[in-house]
């Protein structure tokens, strides 16, 4: 789904008339890759649209899932996230090096890359904005649970809190707890209560009466 | 590099403010950006640590007035022209009159499913691993100027392995198309109160991945 240009928004984020600008610069770059035979116009289009429809946060959310119905996989997943997922028919095709971190009640675990913007593409698609924002990647590290105050939840004050900070190119993601009252929910169903900040560890999933 | 991307711990931000019903992209130019650097890369006009490190590059004034994909695409626009990929006249007016350089391979829409998974950053190790879970480590207090994966605010301090992630592609030699010079990689762990003082949360730990020249035993 193209978006609309959005001057409202962008004006958040950036300064005065730079959207058009940024429309013709980015437009004058591509132009000279393609006429340098360095790239296919038609391959931007179809990256452009694999990230807005393929990859996306319902495969990390169908990882979760499974993970909370199938004892074998979660043990599977935390020992090698790249093998189990691919070993369990939940993706295709994976990359070497995504690690997945349990939450328990006594350790609560979140994701940030305080350098630029690593995130596990693969299984949650593009990061939001905030997570590649200066407030996020500054405070991550820090003051965990000022920023949880801000996504609106508190931590109890003995839970541990646990921050991977992405350094490298290994990649995280975090099984969130299983919420209670979901005894013999399908994987399907449960999928619906994951939410992509409860993978990033900037959120908990949603609760059954949320989905009911 | 000691530069503004480095943001761990830093204070003044503010907020985190999170928007509701986030698109992929906020404008039709900020996917082409994306997909300019995934072709280019795939194409091995330049690498991941090549990326980053041109990005840290821009002036902190730039780095933090600018939204995500536009440093991407000044990014991309100065590492093209200092790698030769393209010169500065050309880029400006958005136009080629030169022939371009030959590149390893080029991205076709038949490739591009097969591209959107990751590549191994796995290599050979060269020698065996220096530490193991459970050793005492100090990040060491370096400042190299060039690219670095050591975050400032755990330079000199001690940490203890958790684990040993593989021997990976060091990026402070391939940001600077040195080569690939594999090291081995560890997830570090730290105490809240070693990196940030006796005022942190008591029960907060941080990790980094670390790189073996990165650390020391302690």
């Amino acid at each position: 789904m193209a978006q609309k240009y959005d001057d409202e928004h962008d004006d958040r984020h950036e300064h005065g008339s730079e959207l058009s600008e940024m429309q013709l610069r980015v437009r004058a770059l591509e132009t000279v890759l393609a006429a340098k035979g360095y790239i296919d116009p038609s391959a931007l289009d179809a990256i452009v649209e694999a990230y807005e429809t393929k990859v996306g946060p319902h495969i990390g959310r169908r990882i979760v899932a499974k993970a909370w119905s199938d004892a074998a996989f979660k043990r599977a997943l935390i020992a090698d996230a790249s093998k189990a997922v691919l070993a369990f028919g939940l993706v295709d095709r994976v990359g070497d090096h995504l690690i997945a971190v349990e939450n328990t009640p006594a350790r609560h675990n979140m994701v940030v890359c305080t350098l630029c913007s690593c995130y596990p593409w693969e299984v949650l698609g593009l990061p939001p904005v905030w997570y590649k924002s200066a407030p996020y990647r500054s405070r991550a590290v820090n003051d965990p649970r000022g920023v949880l105050k801000d996504f609106g939840f508190t931590l109890p004050a003995d839970t541990e809190i646990r921050v991977w900070d992405s350094t490298a190119e290994t990649r995280f993601i975090v099984v969130p707890m299983r919420p209670q009252a979901t005894e013999g929910w399908s994987e399907d169903k449960l999928s619906g209560l994951v939410t992509r900040d409860s993978m990033i560890g900037t959120g908990l999933p949603k609760q059954p009466s949320e989905v009911a | 590099m000691d530069g503004i991307h480095d943001m761990g711990g830093m204070h003044g931000f503010g907020k985190v403010e999170p928007e509701k019903n986030e698109p992929v992209f906020h404008a039709p130019w900020e996917g082409h950006v994306l997909a300019l650097q995934r072709a280019m890369t795939y194409a091995g006009g330049y690498n991941i640590d090549q990326m980053r490190a041109a990005i840290e590059a821009l002036p902190p004034d730039v780095y933090l007035s600018s939204s995500y994909y536009k440093r991407w695409a000044l990014q991309i626009e100065n590492l093209v022209a200092k790698l030769g990929l393209a010169d500065a006249d050309e880029i400006k007016a958005g136009y080629g009159r030169h022939p371009g350089k030959a590149l390893p391979r080029k991205l076709t829409v038949a490739e591009v499913a097969n591209s959107l998974t990751r590549g191994s950053f796995f290599r050979p190790a060269p020698t065996p691993a220096r530490f193991k879970p459970g050793d005492r480590v100090r990040a060491k207090n370096i400042h190299p100027a060039t690219h670095t994966r050591l975050p400032r605010y755990a330079r000199g301090r001690i940490g203890v392995v958790e684990a040993l992630r593989g021997c990976h592609v060091f990026p402070d030699t391939s940001s600077l198309g040195q080569g690939d010079h594999p090291r081995w990689l560890y997830t570090v762990l730290f105490d809240g109160r070693e990196l940030w003082g006796d005022s942190a949360d008591p029960t907060l730990k941080i990790s980094i991945e670390a790189f073996e020249p990165y650390l020391e035993p302690a």
